[in-house]
């Protein structure tokens, strides 16, 4: 057995800013993740969640400091970001075709990744004819299909109901143990990331920095109701809170 | 294990329950409304054919200046039965299509060029809005001098027509592609080809389908601007040729027929073409209800 001590995900004094007169958006990130870890960051508008997710996809660069990933992640956002023109099944296909698989094996493995997020009914169904839950469940099909070992998340389920959400977030985890990703996953709803996260990072606003971490030890499976999220997740909103006031 | 089992078919339920819930059905237009759509315009027709008889009937004007309905439909049915209107017809259109597809074809790499670069479309922009702007029977007489009374002058107004409608389409619909879309492309690690091929052209293709409407009615109205001016035996008749033949007997009938001829393949082609694929289009990205 091989211990794995290696980081997915190095950040190093990393601080971004959009031209050289504006105030740093983030500033002063240092972090890194575990392979197979699962990450919440934590922050009110203006914290530079998605900035920071943006560089660490490759889609923006740091203006100081360095990143590096083991691996070029992939990266969800609150909306699906479903092709419209494309069906539930070709969407998920369309990830495996840039990767340049063939035809007749990327139909098999889009359907098998529909039937892993519950969806196997709906290869043929378009976007529009999906609830906003069933649309993000095909996007994370899409994602897993690029079969990349880190995946970033931003906010990807703000826009649902909570029903849909609860749901949603039992079908992440699930699908975290069985495949071993690294997730980053950028929230502004603390019982969330609670809810969700081996290590929850608060992050400040205006610049964006790390403020504090908890690693979370509670109890597995646990629900979003539950006392023990309920305490650790008022203790960090008290946080939050100070935090929010500072820029009153 | 009993466990792990019993909760991933309690995550199963609960996941058809809320994909049941959530189920959009989506309602079919019903017969009635199906045979509205379809007789509502024929009953508009109906209705203009009516006052214009009783126009007709009520003698305002002399019948030379406005022919009845049976008079303007008896001089097509002498066209037809002489073999000219059918004819006429399949000359203009044959060229109006033929001039569309090397229009489509000019048109696609200079939409292109102007959706994907911002230099580009600083540059040309204008120049492509301005001829757009610019009725292309104003290029009849120019076109004449140049190609004389031949099909390249034809083919040339034509082209001058549909061109920029359709690349100024195209471009237009690249530019209003959702950045979000492109950003996916990004994170789905696609070359620049790829992002091209399959983000850029099927994320723009209402645009362009609406630059290629556009440029089709350009087409068509400068061919029959083309075919009215531009009278010569080497060209052969056309449903423009008709219409001034009709001008210069002075037959108002022949004339009114014409129009409603030119009237007719325009909605023809809208009717065959263009709409079944439009409404697919809108229909399957969830645009239409």
């Amino acid at each position: 057995m091989t211990v794995v001590t290696d980081f997915e995900v190095e950040v190093e004094g990393l601080s971004k800013r959009f031209g050289d007169e504006e105030a740093f958006v983030i500033e002063g990130l240092d972090f890194q993740v575990k392979k197979g870890e699962f990450i919440c960051l934590l922050g009110a508008s203006g914290c530079g969640k998605s900035t920071l997710l943006n560089i660490l996809a490759d889609l923006d660069s740091p203006t100081i400091g360095t990143v590096r990933v083991a691996d070029r992640p992939t990266l969800m956002f609150q909306d699906a970001s479903l092709m419209p023109w494309l069906t539930a099944g070709q969407n998920v296909e369309l990830a495996l075709r840039i990767k340049g698989m063939g035809k007749e094996q990327r139909r098999v493995r889009a359907q098998e990744l529909l039937e892993l997020v519950h969806l196997g009914t709906a290869f043929d169904k378009r976007p529009h004819e999906l609830s906003g839950g069933m649309r993000q469940r095909v996007s994370i099909a899409r994602a897993l299909a690029q079969e990349k070992s880190i995946l970033l998340m931003d906010e990807p389920f703000a826009a649902l109901d909570a029903i849909t959400r609860d749901f949603l977030h039992e079908e992440l985890l699930g699908i975290w143990k069985r495949t071993g990703l690294t997730v980053v996953f950028v929230t502004h709803n603390v019982r969330e990331a609670v809810r969700l996260g081996q290590r929850v990072i608060l992050m400040s606003s205006k610049p964006g920095r790390f403020i504090r971490e908890w690693n979370i030890n509670l109890t597995e499976p646990r629900r979003i109701d539950a006392p023990e999220v309920a305490t650790l997740a008022s203790e960090i909103t008290d946080h939050l809170r100070d935090e929010i006031k500072r820029h009153g | 294990m009993a466990e792990l089992n019993k909760d991933k078919s309690e995550l199963e339920r609960l996941s058809a329950g809320l994909d049941a819930l959530e189920n959009k059905t989506t309602q079919a237009d019903s017969i009635a409304r199906k045979l509205f759509n379809f007789s509502g315009p024929l009953i508009a027709m109906a209705i203009f054919v009516g006052v214009w008889q009783i126009v007709f009937e009520l003698k305002f004007v002399e019948e030379y200046i406005l022919p009845s309905p049976q008079q303007v439909y008896q001089a097509l049915v002498n066209q037809y039965q002489e073999g000219i209107l059918l004819t006429a017809a399949w000359n203009s259109l044959s060229r109006g299509i033929q001039g569309f597809i090397f229009s489509i074809i000019i048109a696609i790499p200079i939409g292109l060029a102007l959706g994907l670069s911002k230099t580009v479309r600083v540059v040309l922009k204008p120049i492509t809005t301005g001829l757009q702007q610019l009725p292309s029977v104003a290029w009849v007489p120019a076109a004449i001098i140049w190609f004389g009374l031949s099909n390249a002058t034809i083919y040339a107004v034509i082209l001058l027509g549909a061109v920029p409608s359709i690349a100024n389409g195209l471009s237009s619909g690249i530019e209003q592609i959702p950045s979000q879309y492109l950003k996916v492309g990004r994170v789905l690690g696609t070359t620049r080809i790829q992002q091209i091929r399959h983000i850029v052209l099927p994320a723009s293709f209402p645009g362009f389908l609406a630059g290629l409407e556009q440029g089709w009615a350009f087409a068509w109205r400068s061919l029959m601007a083309a075919e009215l001016i531009a009278v010569s035996p080497a060209l052969g008749v056309g449903l423009g040729q008709l219409l001034d033949v009709g001008r210069q007997l002075g037959d108002m009938s022949l004339v009114l027929g014409a129009i409603l001829s030119i009237m007719f393949v325009g909605i023809l082609i809208e009717k065959l073409a263009f709409a079944p694929i439009r409404e697919h289009t809108l229909r399957i990205r969830g645009l239409r209800n």
